[in-house]
């Protein structure tokens, strides 16, 4: 949202998704034809700007078409007055209230619901544009207005998120990094997305394409149920709290996966927010080492750097050093390389990051890695990177907002031919 | 009682919020199930963890899938995108934890 934020900054047009208008203008023929409707939360902080740039293609190609928006997650120009009225906007994590950090805040965006999309579609909408929503909610609003479901059917709504769940995140619900099994898992070069079938009661398949790579079992639906959840008892959505330790996951079939028995309990009376904030600045910078000895020269070589930045004076707020190919990934758990296997490492690339609130500490650091090549141990490339960038970090503030705040809004605009 | 590894026995897929890595670590045999549950504690994957995880682990048991879902908390050197590291989302932290060699009768 940060990203898009800067580009609404340069250009008022801008500052949502852009490949989204790019592929509707691929597929709105096949759309028109096959009476297929698209929900997206695609509008990024400019979902009318999406939608103009969606209803002129559509007026290019000569297809009439409904888009709706839904807005009013973007709560950024309400943050003072909230902060004013005592709503703390605490940070979830550290309990730390949002006024230490208000000076640097980029967004913030509540995540909607899926009623306001399911009204979208009441209304008429072809396509349905949103802003920050919750990613299951995509998924949960065809059901709402397709079944009719109420705001308080929590079993059916826990139903729905526990399927928009597992395929909010495409292609890992269909064999895509998937750990069981993948070396057996067909054509990832042409895998297919994730498609569910809903039944009113809340039975809900998951399958993909016939034709396509990839692979629906239960242990790819599996892993993806427990993707990014916390409490698996209490998934909390803003529509209601799902339970996923009543869900049953059973195979139906080829690449057809059947999700029964999901309970839910009543929505919270919060939105989750996500606030995006300017955190200071980062860098890494990484060379090749290669055999013999390429562990070793890649350990002097962080000795050398840490020499070279003391001598200069430089003050991080941290620095980290690690060995791909060595122990990058899995750190303690892995150990040092065994002995036995050091002198064989092929190569070893000493990645070397660096963060501060000081952005001239981050810069002079990133003009140390070239000279390393020419001044410490031998045998070393990644020259051809080039100096390392200085990035602004952005980080993450999540905090819940409560529901009386925030109005979301449909609105149905109809393309001019 | 053998010592089996953890990925002879289980899958997993793991990632993160803010600072914080979730594993979901699911059985590859229901009978297995209750091996994980009595070997794979918190503790022993908090200690598993030295050095990578600072904060608590926090296991959940879903056995309606076989599976159990970890919390390790303080574990992504500040998460997302404030982190230095190569793997800021702790996506590979899935395999790390089926490194472990647990007893099996």
């Amino acid at each position: 949202m940060s990203v898009l934020q800067k580009q609404r900054a340069r250009d008022p047009k801008l500052g949502y998704a852009r490949d989204f208008v790019d592929m509707i203008a691929r597929v709105l023929p096949d759309l028109r034809d096959r009476r297929i409707r698209v929900i997206a939360n695609a509008g990024g902080i400019n979902p009318l700007g999406c939608k103009d740039a969606v209803i002129d293609v559509a007026r290019r190609q000569g297809i009439p078409v409904k888009v709706a928006t839904v807005m009013g997650d973007d709560i950024l120009p309400s943050i003072d007055d909230l902060l004013a009225r005592g709503i703390e906007l605490k940070n979830m994590d550290t309990g730390e209230p949002l006024s230490a950090v208000r000076a640097h805040v980029q967004s913030a965006n509540a995540y909607i619901g899926a009623f306001p999309l399911a009204e979208a579609l009441g209304q008429g909408a072809d396509i349905v544009i949103t802003g920050r929503c919750a990613d299951a909610a995509l998924a949960v609003a065809p059901m709402i207005h397709e079944f009719g479901w109420k705001k308080d059917d929590w079993d059916k709504l826990s139903a729905g998120i526990v399927a928009g769940h597992v395929i909010e995140c495409g292609a890992q619900a269909t064999g895509g990094n998937c750990q069981a099994d993948w070396e057996t898992i067909p054509n990832l070069a042409d895998i297919g997305y994730p498609i569910v079938e809903a039944e009113p009661d809340g039975t809900c398949v998951v399958t993909k394409h016939a034709g396509t790579g990839g692979r629906v079992s239960v242990e790819s639906v599996k892993e993806q149920l427990l993707y990014e959840i916390g409490d698996p008892s209490s998934y909390i959505t803003p529509d209601v709290v799902a339970d996923f330790t009543t869900v049953q996951v059973t195979a139906a079939g080829a690449d057809r996966v059947r999700l029964t028995g999901a309970k839910g309990k009543p929505a919270t009376e919060f939105y989750k927010a996500s606030i995006s904030y300017a955190a200071g600045f980062k860098a890494m910078g990484q060379m090749v080492y290669a055999w013999p000895d390429a562990y070793m020269k890649a350990r002097a070589a962080e000795k050398i750097l840490r020499a070279r930045l003391d001598r200069l004076g430089l003050r991080f707020d941290a620095i980290r050093v690690e060995f791909l190919g060595a122990n990058a990934c899995h750190g303690v758990a892995a150990a040092e390389p065994a002995p036995d296997i050091v002198p064989y490492l092929p190569e070893v690339v000493l990645r070397f990051g660096v963060r501060s609130e000081n952005k001239a500490a981050v810069d002079r650091f990133t003009r140390e890695i070239a000279p390393l090549a020419l001044n410490g141990p031998p045998v070393v490339s990644g020259l051809g990177l080039g100096r390392p960038r200085v990035e602004e970090i952005v980080a993450f503030w999540p905090a819940l907002i409560p529901k009386s705040e925030v109005k979301p809004e449909v609105t149905l605009w109809q393309s001019a031919n | 009682m053998a010592k089996r590894k953890l990925i002879e026995l289980a899958h997993a897929r793991s990632g993160d919020k803010g600072d914080m890595s979730n594993i979901g670590l699911i059985a590859r045999k229901p009978e297995y199930y209750p091996i994980l549950v009595r070997e794979v504690t918190a503790e022993r994957v908090k200690n598993h963890f030295t050095g990578v995880c600072l904060g608590k682990v926090e296991r959940f048991e879903i056995p309606n899938l076989g599976a159990m879902n970890f919390l390790l908390h303080e574990a992504l050197d500040g998460g997302g995108t404030v982190a230095l590291k190569a793997d800021p989302q702790g996506k590979t932290y899935s395999s790390a934890l089926l490194r472990m060699e647990i007893d099996v009768d």
